[in-house]
């Protein structure tokens, strides 16, 4: 039995059909991307995984029981990350660990609380509000946060979206370390191909709506720890990374239309200034023309 | 720094100074007309002992009339008065005749400033101790309308069905002014007694004051976040920790500017329910002064009334400004 499992999950938003027919089948400790266009339905699959959103038809299981609502035993990182505002990052992270292990003693949790605090390298930090802390940091609070609630999944939503490049890089790298140590069951939702080669086990597109659903899976069977600047030059990895990226890119193309538009070509002739201003129209050239374009 | 200087001491004070000369010029001022007969007045004024001493020059325009205030003060104070009796009709000129001076609302109001805690009658008091009565009233009040105004808000914000039952009632009462309410209030706590007055004033100023903190609330409980709720619900919180731990935190910021209002308006209506009422205060002193006739101090309860509330809302902001930082 999988430890994961969506069968025939549909999901429509104001008669607009998001998701239909996902089927998704995940194992223990194993970390699965699924990557795809913005806009798609990505989150939108991750809230149903959480329990935020419940799919019109189909079910959602974990460990076998039917998912109904959300619970700390799915850890979710939001995409934006979430901190409460007026609590520092000591108090984000306590409200989640007093919440989830209420029957520890005071002690127990706060020694609990620092350790995800230093495992995120945050401790010189602990006591500022989030508006005080980079993106990066205020991710890393967000992962702890979720971490330290010790979930059976962790479902990270587009974690890194709203990070720049370097940030970004350093921030898949602790992913990667923290999932090497706690071998939990990781879903990651991203829309970089890269970031998916680089952590994953399984690829999984997300094709395009109305009516995304998944595509064939793409495992990757690189070796781990994974190295940014070795795997460019892996031909494995560049292998993948064409097959994943032309299936995105295939999804697209079958989308493609065309229409046909007029078009009046903008040429215009010099005025005759010594022609008196009234009835001196410009005079155009190239009159009108058919054109056709792509949409994408 | 100067430029700093400049744009908060500097122009206020400029703007002061332009409205306090262009008040002085409406004003009227004080002046006496000659009525007695002239000989008799220069022989009363020759009959005092210090005659000797007044200057000679400044008695013809005492003499012709109309004397102004500043001019009586060639005449020793005794002298004027005696004279000012028999001699001289009293009368008021200028733009505006009756609308008191700068100087006489000055000189006037002066003992109230100086002395601001006595207390010389019910309705003779210094300006502080007024203040202080009308300031107990209104913090009473106010908080009535906090502790109405906040659940009801939340309930506003909370529920769609409790908003569209609601929502037009509240704003059909919302522009009633305090002036309105207090008969009414006045009505209900009739058989309350002697203290139905105070009852009345508690009635309209928490019913005034409380619809900017209902109406803020409920926006801001309807502004909170989606994630900071999804964050709760990730958690299982319960009902009362969602309350307490992300609900009214994050919608503290919105409920201080319905504070801030609140205050304002709440302040606004202790003037309405004290002249009304009776009541000895900031508000009851100006009515009683209008009754009384003296004018210059309706001018300074104004002005009394308008600093205070100005004190009010600054230290408000402060505190609402602590709460926007946050968030």
């Amino acid at each position: 039995m999988a430890f994961l499992e969506l069968n025939n999950v549909c999901k429509s938003f104001d008669g607009h059909n998001v998701l239909s027919n996902v089927n998704l089948s995940i194992a223990d400790g194993e970390f699965v991307a699924i990557v795809g266009y913005s806009g798609q339905g990505k989150t939108t699959l991750i809230s149903m995984i959480a329990g935020l959103t419940t799919p019109d038809s189909g079910e959602v299981r974990l460990e076998g029981n039917i998912v109904a609502g959300p619970g700390p035993d799915r850890g979710l990182v939001f995409q934006n990350y979430s901190l409460l505002p007026w609590l520092t990052v000591y108090e984000n992270i306590a409200l989640a660990v007093d919440q989830v292990f209420a029957d520890w003693t005071a002690e127990k949790r706060r020694a609990h609380v620092d350790k995800y605090i230093t495992m995120v390298k945050l401790s010189h930090a602990k006591d500022r509000l989030p508006k005080q802390l980079s993106g990066g940091m205020r991710q890393r609070v967000s992962v702890a946060r979720t971490l330290a609630i010790n979930p059976r999944i962790l479902l990270l939503d587009e974690p890194l979206g709203a990070l720049d490049a370097l940030t970004r890089a350093t921030m898949q790298d602790e992913i990667a370390n923290i999932w090497q140590t706690e071998r939990k069951t990781v879903v990651l939702i991203t829309n970089s191909v890269d970031e998916a080669l680089l952590l994953a086990d399984r690829i999984i597109p997300l094709t395009i709506g109305p009516g995304a659903t998944l595509g064939e899976a793409v495992p990757v069977r690189l070796e781990r720890p994974r190295n940014r600047t070795a795997l460019n030059h892996d031909p494995e990895f560049k292998r993948l990374r064409a097959l994943v990226t032309n299936q995105l890119l295939g999804f697209n193309a079958a989308r493609k239309t065309s229409i046909t538009k007029k078009l009046i070509r903008p040429e215009l002739l010099p005025e005759d200034l010594d022609l008196p201003r009234v009835n001196r129209p410009p005079r155009r050239l190239g009159e009108e023309k058919n054109e056709t374009l792509s949409v994408a | 720094m100067n430029k700093f200087k400049f744009d908060w001491l500097i122009l206020p004070a400029l703007g002061v100074v332009i409205v306090l000369t262009l008040w002085h010029a409406l004003a009227g001022k004080k002046v006496f007309n000659p009525t007695g007969d002239a000989t008799e007045l220069a022989a009363a004024i020759a009959a005092h002992p210090e005659a000797a001493t007044i200057d000679k020059s400044r008695i013809a325009k005492l003499m012709t009339g109309p004397v102004t205030v500043e001019q009586t003060k060639a005449l020793p104070a005794d002298l004027w008065t005696s004279l000012a009796s028999s001699f001289y009709e009293e009368t008021r000129v200028g733009l505006i005749p009756d609308l008191p001076n700068v100087i006489e609302t000055w000189v006037s109001s002066k003992p109230y400033i100086v002395d601001p805690w006595a207390k010389r009658g019910e309705m003779d008091q210094g300006i502080l101790r007024f203040t202080w009565y009308s300031l107990v009233l209104v913090a009473q009040g106010y908080a009535i309308a906090l502790v109405i105004g906040v659940p009801l808000g939340f309930f506003l914000g909370l529920s769609p069905t409790f908003t569209k039952m609601f929502d037009p009632l509240i704003q059909v009462l919302r522009p009633v002014s305090p002036l309105a309410w207090l008969p009414l209030g006045l009505v209900l706590f009739m058989r309350a007694g002697p203290e139905a007055g105070t009852y009345a004033a508690l009635f309209t100023i928490a019913l005034c004051g409380m619809w900017p903190t209902v109406l803020n609330t409920a926006v801001g409980v309807r502004a909170v976040p989606q994630d900071y709720l999804n964050v709760g619900r990730v958690l299982k919180l319960s009902r009362w920790k969602m309350l307490t731990k992300i609900l009214i935190p994050a919608t503290l910021p919105y409920m201080f500017t319905g504070f801030r209002l609140s205050l304002g308006i709440a302040w606004l209506a202790i003037v309405a329910a004290e002249m009304l009422t009776g009541r000895p205060g900031a508000g009851g002193f100006l009515w009683q002064e209008y009754n009384a006739l003296i004018y210059e101090h309706i001018i300074f309860s104004i002005l009394t009334i308008g600093v205070v509330g100005l004190i009010l809302d600054r230290l408000m902001s402060l505190v609402e400004a602590r709460f926007k930082a946050i968030s």
